[in-house]
């Protein structure tokens, strides 16, 4: 179903955690809401499922207005960060749990009850689980009986809470792709919070950027990563590194010595670049940065670490076909490209500056 | 594992309390120096009566309606301390209004408490012609204070912080992402407070029950004040015990702390086989 929420504000004390929030998501989209811890991601979440009042604004899903519809009227699903399984009932009773607090004249029979237990033990592949008690299981199991429990309800929105915080970095991974097969499958609209970029980036159709208690961006994944709309979105989606400078003319020159000027349309005055390590090669040269760390990647180049003059450190690659590089030798820095943000959010993809244009 | 296999002999596992044979043997001296010595006193004593004798003393029928009145009452009290104490121990936990840290320190007093003041200031308040008992005499014609009600009500005054204290922390613990699963899931309050609430309480409340009810049954400095001490109505067994002493008969104290000691003994026994099993359903 899909989602509409419009304006929506929450204040804890003075401190605003939801300061205006628009969001419109599609049905059967699987939406990331990505951003540092205090952003507002988790009480957006909780507002949506009803957990917490919403104070301005208007939330509509499946096109029905959702202000002063109770939690357990909204027919959502929610995996709860720690996944608050009852640790009193088994995995069977866990999951039931949904269908057998209906009023009677909607809850299923024992037996029916017992067969969609049992289809979505199936389905979240934990079928020898039924009997376990909570405690007697590991985080992925847990995850998937809070799933189970979840979908129960056949909900219409499916919301997940960091489900992924108490994995290990390998069972995330699988986890993960698991998830959105799942979702893939069943096409239930779904909003995941995380702070967790790559998490974000491999599931999601789209993405929602948050910094304090607003959305900063929402695209898709391969459109933030290339046109970042904010300094915040570039800094804090991908690996680019911050670097300040100003731009004179047309032309942007770096503070740290050692780098060489950009070209950009910007307005005079000073910007801040963000450059991506594949944006910055080094070449072997007499003197210039030193590079301090040198890791070879699966995609065969190498990635570096170089000091510039001043002590700062930048990530770059190698230049392609050249030598493996030393560590602690010289290099000459070249930069292909950046993200530049002028002192007035003004925008620019920055370039290497041809000899020609150098006044 | 595979560690303790390789190994000639048994690998010594790490633990915070030392060794069991140490621990174990501590644990038992003070067991028997504070608790089963003075107990095996008890359990010898009554029997120079021989067995008849001490069968005649304990079947007397002022004897009988003492511990009948006894157990009832704490029995009643426990239970109507129960709800009251999860309410008290529900708001230390989960409200925030102002002079929360008052009453959190004012659930203790009875503990603090000499249990005669606390029977004095309820007899006072609760008497026919006192702040409280005056109105209920005038509208409902209820009498409290000595009668056997006016006795439950000072056992439910020291049984109940017993019961906020044992699930206080538990409540705590049970955190509110439990009950907003349950709400999510489609739960209604008493859904949610019956199915989820509840059963994760469950142990705290009969520890605590438990706990309330073993307070209750040897209370005696509040409660013979307010019972106004009737025989066959409103005399508790510890005061016929300290009736017997002071009439020398030693022997007959005993018999009934005697009979005391089994009851008290069986209700407790009875309670923590329960807990057992309620865990046991658990993990």
């Amino acid at each position: 179903m899909s989602v509409i929420v419009e304006g929506l504000a929450r204040r804890f004390g003075t401190t605003a955690a939801l300061d205006g929030v628009s969001l419109a998501v599609r049905e059967g989209e699987f939406v990331a809401l990505l951003g540092p811890s205090g952003s507002g991601k988790t009480t957006l979440l909780r507002v949506l499922a009803g957990l917490e009042p919403q104070e301005e604004g208007r939330v509509e899903i499946a096109g029905q207005e959702m202000a002063g519809v109770p939690a357990r009227e909204r027919g959502i699903g929610v995996v709860f960060q720690n996944y608050a399984l009852f640790r009193h009932m088994n995995v069977f009773d866990n999951i039931a749990f949904g269908l057998s607090v209906l009023p009677r004249a909607r809850r299923p029979r024992r037996a029916e009850m017992a067969e969609r237990v049992r289809e979505l033990l199936r389905l979240t592949q934990i079928p020898e689980l039924e009997r376990r008690w909570p405690d007697q299981l590991s985080g992925g199991e847990r995850q998937r009986v809070a799933l189970a429990r979840a979908l129960a309800i056949h909900p219409k929105l499916l919301l997940l809470d960091e489900p992924f915080g108490a994995l290990d970095a390998l069972v995330r991974r699988e986890v993960r792709r698991w998830l959105r097969g799942l979702h893939d499958r069943l096409g239930i609209t779904t909003l995941l919070v995380t702070h967790d970029q790559e998490e974000a980036m491999e599931l999601a159709d789209r993405v929602a950027v948050m910094e304090r208690g607003r959305i900063a961006q929402f695209d898709t994944p391969a459109a933030l990563l290339a046109g970042p709309t904010t300094p915040f979105v570039a800094g804090f989606v991908g690996e680019a590194a911050r670097l300040e400078g100003r731009v004179a003319g047309g032309v942007l020159r770096f503070v740290q010595p050692g780098l060489p000027p950009l070209a950009v349309a910007l307005p005079d005055g000073p910007a801040s670049a963000f450059l991506h390590p594949r944006d910055v090669v080094a070449h072997p040269a007499p003197e210039g940065p030193l590079i301090r760390l040198a890791r070879a990647t699966a995609e065969g180049t190498a990635r570096l670490v170089v000091e510039l003059a001043d002590g700062a450190t930048l990530d770059a690659v190698a230049e392609p076909q050249g030598e493996w590089p030393q560590r602690q030798a010289a290099c000459r820095l070249e930069i292909t490209g950046a993200q530049v943000f002028a002192a007035n959010g003004a925008r620019g993809a920055a370039a290497p500056l041809r000899l020609a244009e150098v006044r | 594992m595979s560690a303790s296999l390789a190994l000639p002999h048994r690998a010594r596992r790490l633990r915070a309390i030392p060794g069991f044979g140490l621990a174990f043997g501590i644990a038992l001296f003070w067991l028997s120096a504070i608790v089963l010595v003075p107990l095996l006193a008890l359990l010898l004593r009554p029997f120079e009566l021989g067995l008849v004798g001490l069968w005649a003393s304990l079947t007397e029928p002022r004897v009988l309606a003492a511990l009948r009145l006894s157990f009832g009452a704490a029995l009643l009290a426990a239970a109507l301390a129960l709800p009251l104490g999860l309410l008290l121990a529900w708001a230390v936990v989960r409200l925030r209004f102002p002079g929360r840290a008052l009453l959190d320190a004012a659930i203790d007093l009875p503990f603090a408490l000499p249990t005669a003041v606390a029977g004095v200031a309820l007899t006072a308040l609760l008497s026919p012609n006192g702040w409280v008992g005056a109105p209920l005499a005038a509208l409902f014609g209820w009498r409290i204070a000595f009668t056997p009600a006016g006795i439950v009500v000072a056992l439910l005054f020291v049984a109940l912080p017993f019961i906020a204290r044992t699930v206080e922390p538990v409540l705590r613990d049970l955190g509110r992402e439990a009950e907003e699963a349950a709400a999510t899931l489609g739960a209604t309050r008493f859904q949610t407070l019956r199915r989820v609430v509840l059963p994760a309480l469950a142990p705290a409340l009969l520890t605590g029950f438990g706990l309330g009810f073993a307070r209750a049954v040897g209370e005696y400095g509040s409660v013979i004040f307010i019972a106004g001490n009737m025989p066959m109505i409103s005399e508790i067994a510890p005061l016929l015990i300290t009736i017997r002493l002071e009439q020398f008969d030693y022997a007959g104290a005993a018999a009934i702390g005697l009979a005391m000691l089994l009851l008290a003994f069986a209700v407790l026994l009875a309670l923590n086989l329960a807990q057992r099993a309620l865990r046991r359903g658990w993990a």
